[in-house]
C-alpha cells in the first residue's frame, strides 16, 4: 500500500517554512489529503547528510563499532549514506570484503553504506589491490583509500590514480609523507614541544597533497584529500587548481573534519589521548583557516573520519593509544557552531558541504539532491535552537571515545529520512 | 611572628595588643635567663662534663644563645657550646598538619657524646616537641645527661617529661595563647598571656 | 597541571614536571634538601624516622639504576618502606596495562609513586587516574612523582642540578647563566632545567644544533644558539652537557660523533675559557671524549658527583613534602 507523508511546516536550508510530500521514496507535489502528517514545527529540513570518510570497525573491530551500531549513529547524526573505510581486519581490499560490508548495510537499513576499496593489499602500500574487481562487485566501489596509511609510494600512487580513472573512481589519499613523521604524536609546534611528544609537521602533509595534485594532474585522474589540517595545506589545493588543473580532465578534492575545526592542538596537555588523531589537531590559525576554506570552497566538503575506538585503546598512555575519535553524531552540530554561528557559512551552504558535495564527489545519483519534487526522500530534519550535552556513554556507538565528552553543543538532529522510511525520529532510531 | 601554643594569629608585639596580660616584662626576661644561666651552672657543676646548650627552633636557639653568654659571664672558665637541634623530621603528629618547613639543625663540632646536653624552648606544653628532640639526639650521640631548661611551663602535659629549669609556672587553660617574644626575631623582649 | 594546590604546606599532591612549578615551592623543595643535607651530616646514625609506615613504589619502565636507587635511599633515610617494581620480572613485562598496574600499586598500599616511563606523560596519567577513583584501603590520596618521563621531563635531576647549582654559586640564582648543551630535543633533563631555571631567576640558553632542537623552542623561557665556542666566550656561571644516546648518532641528526665532539663537546681547551667560579654539570652516565672530556669530568669544576648526592637530599625533600604531612582527602 502506497502512502503519502506530509511533513509539515519545515524550513528547507532554513528558509521560509512549507509542507513536504513523500510518496514512495520520492519528495511529490502536494496532496490534499495525506495518510500521515508529521509537525516539523519550524525544524530546518536538509538533504541527508553524506560521510565520505567513516570507520565502522566491521569486520575484525567490533568491540568498537559495528556496521549496525555505526549505522545507528550516522543515521541519529542526519546521515543517510557513509563510506566505510577499508582498515577492517580482514582488510576491505577485495570483492568479497567489500560485498559483505555492503550487504551488512543493507540488511541494518538505517544508512546507505558504501565501502570504500584498498588501494594497496592489505594497505600495504607495495602492490595495487582488485579494485576493479571491487568495482565491478555488487558493493560498486567508487573511491578507494589506505587511510590510516599514506600511498606513499609515488610511483604506485600515480598507478593507483591512473587505474583508477579507469573504474571513474576517486583515490582518497591520507596524505602523510611517514618519513617525516615516524614516531609522531603531535602537532609539531611548541605544544609538542613542551610536553614532549614527538612532532607531526605540517609539511609532511602539504607535500604530499602538492605531489598528488602534480600525479593526478599528469594523470587525468581524480584525487581526493582525505582530512586536511593545515592553512598550508589550504594554500596548496588553492595553487593546484590554480595552476595544475586548468586544461586537464583531472578533479581534486578535499574535506576537512568537524574536529580540526573546533579542536587545537593545545587539547593534548593532560596527555588524554581522546584528543589524539591522524592528522594531529593543529594550532587555532589552522582551525580557523580551514574554516575559512571550507566557506570559500577551497575545500569542499566535511567528512567525519568518526574513528570508534575500544576503551583499552584509549585508556593508556599517548603514545601507546591509537589515533581518531567518535564523529558521527557531533558532527552537524560542530559544523554549525564553527561555520553558521560564525557567519561563514548558511544552511544552504551546509547542505552543500554535507551533503551536496560530497555525494557528488562519491558519484552518488541519489544522495545529495535538493529538496525538490521529484528528488529521492532523503533528508534530516534540524532543530536549530536545541542545546544538549555530550556523552560518549549516550552516543549509539559501542565506544565511546568522544572528544567532547561534557561539551554543551547546538543543534540536534530531530528527525532523518531514508528513501521516504524514517530512520531517525524525535532523536531516537526509528524502529 | 612571636610564638604561641594554641589559637589564631598574633599580631606582632607582645604585651600591648588587645585581651593580652603581660605574664613577664623585659626586665623580667633578662632576670629569668639569668636565673636559669645560675642554676645550671650549678647542677652541671659537680659532674664536670662539658655542657652543650642545644636550642628548638626558633625561640629556642635564641634562648640558647643568650644563656651561654650569661653563664660565661658568671663564669668565664665554664665550657658551653651552642647549637641548635630541629626536631621535626622527629614529630609524631607530622600527618596531622600541613607540611612544616625543616629548620637549622647544628650539632657543636665536639658532638654531644658523653656531654651533658640542655635542651632549651620558650614554652613547655604537652612534652611532644621534647620527646621528638629526645629522638633526634639519640641519633647524634650517647650524651652523659639530657637536661631541659624552659622559659614557660603552662601544663597540660601529654607525656612523661618535666622541665630541669623553668623560668616560670603559668597555669593556663587550653584556649589561651602563651606569646613569647624576644628581641632578635620580634623586635622586643616579653611574655603574655591571651 | 603540575602542582594541584590544596590547603597544606606548599601545595604539592604530585610532582609531575618543573614546569608550573612557583617560584615559592622550588625554593621551599631546595630549602628542605638544604636541610636534610644538615640534618644527616656527620652523624652516626642517617636514618630519620619521618615517614615510617608510608610506603614509597619506584615502578620502573626503564632502566636507570641510578634515578632508581637514589629514589630508594631517600626514601629508606626517611624509614619508608620502598618497593622497587621493573618492568622485567614483574606483570608489567606481562602486558598489563599501566593503569591496571598503578590501581593495583595503589591498593596495595602506596602512599607514593614513583615512575619512570618511555612514553611522556605516562605520571600524569597515572596521577589522573589515581586522583579520579580515590582509595577505598586508606581513602587517602597516592602521590605520584615523575622520575623521567619520555622525552617530556625529569623533574628531580632539575632539582638536584639547581641544589648542585646553589651550593657552588650561592642559594640566590638569580641572574645567573647557565647553559644547556646538547640533544635537547630528546632530552627531559632539558626541558625540565629549562623551566625550573627560569622559574629560580637564572637565565637559561640552550646551544645545540637545529637538529636537536624541538620546533617550537622559542616558545621556553631560554635563548637559543647554535654555536658554543662564541656562547662561552661570554662567560656563563654554569654549563650543563646533556648525554648523547648511541641511537642518535645512527638516526642522521649530526654527521658523526667526530663532528659532534668537535662543535659540541667540552674540551679541555674549552673548560680552560671558562670564568674561575663557572661549573660544570652532566646528569650522567657521560660519553667521555665526546660530549665531555675526561680532563673535565674529572676537573674541580664538574660537579658530576655532588649532583649525586644532592640527588638523595633532593628526592628526600619530595617526599617529605608530599607524604610527611597530613592526608589531603
Amino acid at each position: 500500500m502506497t502512502t503519502t507523508t506530509r511533513i509539515a511546516n519545515a524550513r528547507p536550508y532554513g528558509e521560509d517554512p512549507t509542507d513536504l510530500y513523500v510518496r514512495d521514496g520520492v519528495l511529490v507535489a502536494p496532496v490534499d489529503e495525506p495518510d500521515a502528517t508529521v509537525d516539523a514545527d519550524g525544524l530546518i529540513a536538509l538533504p541527508g547528510l553524506v560521510d565520505l570518510h567513516t570507520h565502522l570497525r566491521e569486520p575484525g573491530g567490533e568491540e568498537a563499532e559495528t556496521v549496525a551500531t555505526g549505522s545507528a549513529a550516522a543515521a541519529l547524526g542526519g546521515y543517510t549514506a557513509v563510506f566505510a573505510m577499508p582498515n577492517t581486519n580482514p582488510t576491505q581490499d577485495s570483492p568479497v570484503v567489500v560485498e559483505h560490508v555492503w550487504r551488512r548495510g543493507r540488511e541494518v537499513g538505517l544508512v546507505d553504506v558504501h565501502p570504500v576499496g584498498a588501494v594497496t593489499v592489505a594497505l600495504g602500500g607495495e602492490r595495487l589491490a582488485e579494485m576493479g574487481m571491487m568495482a565491478a562487485s555488487a558493493a560498486g566501489v567508487r573511491m578507494f583509500s589506505d587511510d590510516g596509511r599514506c600511498v606513499n609510494d609515488p610511483l604506485l600512487m600515480r598507478r593507483a590514480l591512473e587505474y583508477a580513472r579507469s573504474l571513474d573512481a576517486v583515490v582518497a589519499q591520507h596524505a602523510e609523507d611517514h618519513r617525516l613523521t615516524v614516531g609522531a604524536q603531535a602537532h609539531e609546534g611548541p605544544v609538542a614541544a613542551r610536553l614532549g611528544l614527538t612532532g607531526w609537521p605540517a609539511s609532511a602533509e602539504e607535500s604530499i597533497i602538492a605531489r598528488d595534485a602534480m600525479l593526478a594532474a599528469a594523470a587525468g585522474a581524480r584525487l581526493h584529500v582525505c582530512h586536511v589540517s593545515t592553512a598550508g595545506s589550504v594554500e596548496v589545493l588553492r595553487w593546484a587548481r590554480a595552476t595544475l588543473l586548468p586544461g586537464t580532465s583531472a578533479a581534486v578534492s578535499a574535506e576537512v573534519t568537524p574536529h580540526h575545526l573546533l579542536l587545537t592542538d593545545t587539547a593534548a596537555e593532560d596527555y588524554d589521548p581522546v584528543h589524539k588523531v591522524n592528522p594531529p589537531l593543529r594550532p587555532e590559525a589552522d582551525t580557523l583557516a580551514l574554516r575559512r576554506a571550507l566557506a570559500e570552497g577551497v575545500i569542499d566538503c566535511v567528512a567525519t573520519d568518526h574513528a570508534p575506538h575500544a576503551v583499552e585503546a584509549k585508556d593508556c598512555e599517548w603514545s601507546q593509544a591509537r589515533p581518531g575519535m567518535l564523529g558521527l553524531q557531533t558532527a552537524l552540530s560542530v559544523v554549525a557552531s564553527t561555520m553558521v554561528t560564525t557567519g561563514l557559512l548558511d544552511w544552504r551552504g551546509v547542505a552543500r558541504v554535507c551533503s551536496e558535495v560530497p555525494a557528488a564527489i562519491a558519484g552518488l545519483p541519489d544522495q545529495g539532491r535538493p529538496l525538490a519534487v521529484g528528488e529521492p526522500a532523503n533528508l534530516v530534519l534540524v532543530d536549530p535552537d536545541a542545546r544538549w550535552t555530550v556523552r560518549g556513554a549516550d552516543l549509539a556507538s559501542i565506544a565511546d571515545n568522544t572528544p567532547y565528552e561534557g561539551m554543551e553543543l547546538g543543534v540536534s538532529v530531530v528527525h532523518t529520512m531514508l528513501r521516504g522510511r524514517w530512520t531517525v525520529q524525535d532523536g531516537k532510531v526509528a524502529g | 611572628m612571636p610564638t604561641r601554643r594554641r589559637g589564631g594569629p598574633v599580631p606582632n608585639g607582645a604585651s600591648n595588643a588587645e585581651g593580652e596580660r603581660e605574664l613577664l616584662s623585659p626586665a623580667d626576661l633578662a632576670r629569668t635567663v639569668a636565673r636559669i644561666a645560675h642554676e645550671i651552672l650549678e647542677k652541671t657543676a659537680e659532674s664536670g662534663a662539658p655542657v652543650v646548650l642545644l636550642g628548638l627552633p626558633t625561640r629556642g636557639i635564641h634562648l640558647a644563645r643568650r644563656l651561654a653568654e650569661r653563664i660565661t659571664a658568671i663564669d668565664a672558665d665554664a665550657t658551653v657550646a651552642v647549637g641548635t637541634v630541629d626536631p621535626t623530621l622527629y614529630r609524631d603528629d607530622l600527618r596531622r598538619q600541613p607540611t612544616r618547613p625543616l629548620a637549622e639543625t647544628d650539632i657543636p663540632a665536639g658532638g654531644i657524646d658523653d656531654v651533658i646536653v640542655v635542651l632549651v624552648d620558650d614554652v613547655l606544653m604537652s612534652g611532644r616537641t621534647v620527646r621528638a628532640a629526645l629522638d633526634a639526639l639519640r641519633d647524634h650521640g650517647r650524651p652523659r645527661a639530657v637536661q631541659l631548661a624552659v622559659l614557660v611551663d603552662r601544663g597540660h602535659r601529654e607525656l612523661p617529661i618535666r622541665a630541669d629549669y623553668v623560668g616560670k609556672n603559668v597555669p593556663t587553660n587550653r584556649a589561651e595563647d602563651v606569646v613569647v617574644s624576644l628581641s632578635e626575631c620580634d623586635g622586643a623582649d616579653g611574655v603574655a598571656i591571651r | 597541571m603540575t602542582v594541584q594546590p590544596d590547603a597544606t604546606g606548599i601545595g604539592l599532591r604530585h610532582l609531575l614536571s618543573t614546569e608550573g612549578l612557583r617560584r615559592e615551592q622550588a625554593e621551599a623543595l631546595l630549602d628542605t634538601a638544604a636541610s636534610m643535607e644538615q640534618a644527616l651530616t656527620g652523624r652516626a646514625v642517617r636514618k630519620l624516622p619521618t615517614l615510617r609506615g608510608r610506603t614509597v613504589v619506584t615502578l620502573f619502565y626503564e632502566n636507570s639504576t641510578r634515578t632508581r636507587v637514589s629514589f630508594e635511599v631517600a626514601g629508606k633515610w626517611m624509614s619508608a618502606d620502598t618497593i622497587n617494581v621493573s618492568a622485567s620480572g614483574s606483570s608489567v613485562g606481562k602486558g598489563e596495562s599501566l593503569r591496571d598496574t598503578a590501581s593495583t600499586l595503589a591498593a596495595a598500599g602506596a602512599d607514593a609513586i614513583v615512575v619512570r616511563h618511555p612514553a611522556s606523560g605516562a605520571p600524569h596519567r597515572i596521577a589522573g587516574w589515581l586522583d579520579r577513583v580515590g582509595h577505598s584501603h586508606t581513602d587517602g590520596h597516592v602521590a605520584v612523582v615523575n622520575a623521567g618521563d619520555g622525552t617530556h621531563e625529569h623533574p628531580t635531576q632539575a632539582l638536584l642540578d639547581a641544589a648542585t647549582l646553589r651550593r657552588r654559586l650561592g642559594a640566590d640564582l638569580t641572574g645567573r647563566r647557565v647553559a644547556i648543551v646538547g640533544d635537547v630535543l630528546h632530552s627531559r633533563v632539558a626541558r625540565s632545567n629549562a623551566h625550573l631555571l627560569a622559574t629560580l631567576g637564572a637565565e637559561v640558553t640552550l646551544v645545540a644544533p637545529p637538529t636537536l632542537l624541538p620546533a617550537g623552542v622559542d616558545a621556553w623561557p631560554v635563548t637559543v644558539t647554535h654555536d658554543l665556542d662564541a656562547h662561552l666566550a661570554t662567560g656563563p656561571d654554569a654549563v650543563m652537557m646533556l648525554r648523547v644516546q648511541a641511537e642518535r648518532m645512527h638516526g642522521g641528526f649530526f654527521p658523526s660523533a667526530r663532528e659532534y665532539a668537535v662543535r659540541f663537546g667540552l674540551s679541555a681547551r674549552r673548560a680552560d675559557t671558562l670564568p674561575d667560579h663557572a661549573v660544570v654539570l652532566h646528569p650522567g652516565p657521560a660519553v667521555r671524549g665526546m660530549e665531555i672530556a675526561s680532563a673535565v669530568a674529572d676537573s674541580d669544576r664538574a660537579a658530576i658527583s655532588e649532583q649525586v648526592t644532592a640527588g638523595v637530599h633532593v628526592r628526600m625533600a619530595v617526599l617529605y613534602h608530599l607524604l610527611a604531612g597530613e592526608d589531603s582527602r
